[in-house]
C-alpha cells in the first residue's frame, strides 16, 4: 500500500456522518480502489488485512435476493474461512490460480446508500476482465460494501458481489472477487 | 458436418479400435462425432437422472431440468404425478417455458399462444376458425417416453424401451439406500438450489475424476495443508478405503473399512455427536440406537451412478454435457428431511467446498480443462488405465474392488461405454 493511498483512504472525522458528502464520496471511492488494486495484484496479507472480524464475503447465485442461510451461494465465507481461502491460495498449489489470472477490474456508479456514525454502506457496479489458461472472462457484478471506521481507517465488514448472471452456469471463480 | 455422413460415420466406426481393457485413445474426448454418437446411444437411450421429487414439492410445480444438452421440464401435475415433458411448442418449435422454476397449470406458447396443461395436452390455440375441421390430437407436447422414480431421484430415458431402473442400478441401488440411510425419515429435500460450475472439457473427465482416489493428495494437497480435513489419508497408501465397479458403468469409493476402523460416528462428516444433538436424537429415535450408530460410523456413499449422477458424500452432482468440450456441474447440497442441524452444517461444508469458488471444486475443475487441453495433443495418442490391475479383486457380490487408489473404477466405466457405444453394430 502506498503512503499516499494510506492517507486517502483514512479519515480523522470521528463521526462519518458530519463529514461533507463530497469527501465521504471521495475517501470511500479510495478505498474501493484500493481494495480493488489489492485484489487484482493478488497481494492476499494486504487484501485479508481489510476485513473485520465480523466480515461477510459473499457471491450469491441464482438471485441477489436469497437468503444465504438457507440456499447455495458461489461463495459465503465468513471470517475464519477467508483465511482459509487465503492460505490456500498461499500454499502455491491451489492449482485453478498457479498460474495465477491476469485480473483488472472497473468500478463505477459509487453510490452511498447509507452513512451511521461509523459505518457506511456503499453501492458499485464492478467489470472484471480476467485472463488465464482457459482464455478471456468478463464478469459483471452489482456490489454492495458496508465498510466501518476502524481506528482512523475504513475497514470491510462486507462485500456483496452480485453477478449479474448468477442464475446460470459461470466459469470457476477462484480469484479474489 | 451433414448429418448423412456423421450416420455412416457412426455405422462403421468400431470402439474396440480406442477402448482396450487397460488403455483409451485420446480422440474419444475430442472428437466432436464421437459426442454426437454419445447423445443418441448413451445421453438419448438410456436412463439419465433428471431430478428429485422435492424439487417440484406441490401439485402445479415445475422445475427445468435436462437430458444430456437438451432441456426437459419436470412437473408435477395437477392430480400429483410426476412428468418429464420436452419444452417444445409443437407448432413451430418456440421453446415453450422460458423459466427455471415456478408453479402453474398450464404453459402458453409466446409465440402464437398455443396453451398446453401440465399433463402435456393441447387445450386450445388463439384464432380457432384457422384450424377448422381439423384435430388437436397429436400436438400435444413431447414427453421423456421412460420415467422412473427411485426413493425420490426420477430418471428419464429417451428410448421407448430397454432395461428398467432397477437393472440399470444394480449394485449401485445399494449405495442410493446407504444415502438415505443417513436421513431421519429415509427422505431427501433439496432445497438449497444448485450451483451450475462451467467447465470448458468433456463431460467424461469428470465421470472419469469422481471416483479417482489417485488424484486427491495432489489436486488437493493446498486443502489438506490449510484445514484439519482428515480426507486425506484416505487415498494414501495405508488406506482401507475400496474403489469398486458396480457394472452398467456405476462406481464407487467405499470408506466404510476406514470409517469402522475408527469406529467414531460422524466422523465421515468431520463432526461428532455432541455437535448434532438434535440429528442424533432424530437418528436414534428413527432406527434404535444401535443401527443408528452403524449408520453414523458408515456415513454417506460416494458413488457415481452412469452417467450423470454423482453423489459425494454431501453433495449431489448432476453432469450435463452441452457440447464435446463443455460440460456444466449442477451441484447441491444434501439435505435430509427433518434434520435442520446437520442440513445446516451440511450446507456450508458444500458451499466452502464445491462449485466455481470451492476450494474443492475448483481445482478439480481445472484439472478437467487441462485434461481436455491436453487429450487434444497427438502424441502419445493412448493414455493408461493400469493403476492396481495386480491387486484387482471381486468383493462377495462379485464386483471388481481394488485399492482406494486404483483404477479400477474408471475401467469399468470403459467397459460399459464400450458396451453401450457398440450395441449398433
Amino acid at each position: 500500500m502506498t503512503a499516499l493511498a494510506m492517507d486517502l483512504a483514512t479519515v480523522s472525522a470521528p463521526d462519518l456522518a458530519a463529514l461533507e458528502l463530497a469527501t465521504l464520496q471521495q475517501r470511500v471511492a479510495q478505498f474501493l480502489y484500493l481494495e480493488a488494486r489489492l485484489a487484482d495484484t493478488h497481494d492476499y496479507d494486504g487484501w485479508e488485512a481489510l476485513w473485520t472480524d465480523d466480515a461477510i464475503y459473499w457471491v450469491p447465485a441464482n438471485g441477489e435476493d436469497i437468503d444465504p442461510e438457507m440456499q447455495m451461494s458461489v461463495l459465503y465465507d465468513n471470517r475464519s474461512r477467508i483465511g482459509v481461502r487465503i492460505r490456500q491460495l498461499k500454499t502455491g498449489r491451489r492449482h485453478t490460480q498457479t498460474p495465477r489470472s491476469e485480473l483488472a477490474r472497473l468500478i463505477s456508479n459509487i453510490e452511498i446508500t447509507d452513512v451511521r456514525a461509523n459505518e457506511v454502506d456503499v453501492r458499485a457496479n464492478v467489470l472484471i476482465y480476467e485472463d488465464n489458461l482457459r482464455g478471456d472472462t468478463l464478469w459483471a457484478a452489482r456490489n454492495s460494501y458496508r465498510l466501518r471506521m476502524v481506528e482512523g481507517a475504513f475497514r470491510l465488514v462486507r462485500k456483496k458481489i452480485a453477478l449479474v448472471n448468477n442464475h446460470k452456469p459461470i466459469y470457476t471463480l477462484s480469484f479474489l472477487v | 458436418m451433414p448429418h448423412a455422413a456423421v450416420s455412416e460415420a457412426a455405422e462403421t466406426r468400431d470402439y474396440r479400435a480406442l477402448i482396450e481393457p487397460a488403455r483409451i485413445n485420446s480422440r474419444l474426448y475430442y472428437d466432436p462425432d464421437i459426442f454426437q454418437e454419445e447423445l443418441e446411444r448413451i445421453w438419448y437411450r438410456t436412463w439419465v437422472y433428471v431430478g428429485h421429487t422435492s424439487e417440484i414439492p406441490n401439485k402445479n410445480d415445475y422445475v427445468t431440468k435436462s437430458i444430456g444438452p437438451m432441456p426437459v421440464l419436470m412437473v408435477r401435475d395437477k392430480d400429483g404425478e410426476v412428468r418429464l415433458l420436452l419444452n417444445k411448442c409443437p407448432h413451430r418449435g418456440n421453446q415453450l417455458c422460458a423459466y427455471q422454476k415456478g408453479n402453474r397449470t398450464s404453459f402458453t406458447c409466446p409465440y402464437h399462444s398455443w396453451t398446453f396443461s401440465n399433463t402435456g395436452e393441447l387445450m386450445g390455440y388463439a384464432l380457432p376458425d384457422g384450424y377448422e375441421g381439423q384435430d388437436k390430437k397429436g400436438l400435444n407436447l413431447g414427453k421423456v417416453p421412460r420415467i422412473a422414480i427411485y426413493r425420490g431421484f426420477v430418471f428419464g430415458s429417451m428410448a421407448e424401451d430397454g432395461p428398467s431402473i432397477e437393472e440399470h442400478l444394480g449394485g449401485a441401488k445399494a449405495a442410493l439406500d446407504q444415502l438415505l440411510d443417513n436421513s431421519p425419515t429415509g427422505e431427501l429435500e433439496l432445497t438449497a438450489g444448485f450451483l451450475q460450475h462451467r467447465t470448458k472439457a468433456n463431460w467424461k473427465f469428470m465421470l472419469e475424476n469422481e471416483t479417482d482416489g489417485y488424484h486427491p493428495g495432489f489436486v488437493h494437497g493446498s486443502v489438506f495443508q490449510v484445514t484439519s480435513s482428515g480426507i486425506g489419508s484416505l487415498y494414501g497408501a495405508d488406506s482401507t478405503a475400496l474403489t469398486r465397479d458396480y457394472g452398467n458403468g456405476h462406481t464407487e469409493f467405499d470408506l466404510r473399512p476406514e470409517w469402522r476402523k475408527h469406529d467414531k460416528p460422524l466422523q465421515w462428516f468431520g463432526t461428532s455427536p455432541e455437535r448434532l444433538p438434535e440429528y442424533v436424537k432424530a437418528m436414534n429415535a428413527a432406527y434404535g440406537s444401535e443401527r443408528a450408530r452403524q449408520i453414523m460410523i458408515d456415513g454417506s456413499p460416494h458413488v457415481m451412478i452412469f452417467p450423470n449422477l454423482f453423489i459425494a458424500e454431501i453433495q449431489i452432482f448432476v453432469l450435463q454435457p452441452i457440447a464435446v468440450d463443455e460440460t456444466i456441474q449442477h451441484v447441491t447440497a444434501v439435505q435430509f428431511k427433518g434434520a435442520p442441524d446437520i442440513n445446516r452444517r451440511l450446507r456450508q461444508q458444500t458451499m466452502g467446498s464445491v462449485g466455481p469458488a470451492g476450494l474443492l471444486l475448483a481445482d478439480d475443475t481445472e484439472m478437467y480443462e487441462r485434461n481436455h487441453r491436453g487429450a487434444k495433443i497427438l502424441d502419445p495418442e493412448w493414455l493408461v488405465l493400469t493403476r492396481g490391475l495386480h491387486r484387482e479383486r471381486r468383493d462377495e457380490s462379485g464386483f471388481r474392488i481394488a485399492h482406494s487408489t486404483d483404477e479400477t473404477p474408471q475401467r469399468g466405466i470403459w467397459r460399459h461405454y464400450l458396451n453401450l457405444m457398440n450395441k449398433a453394430r
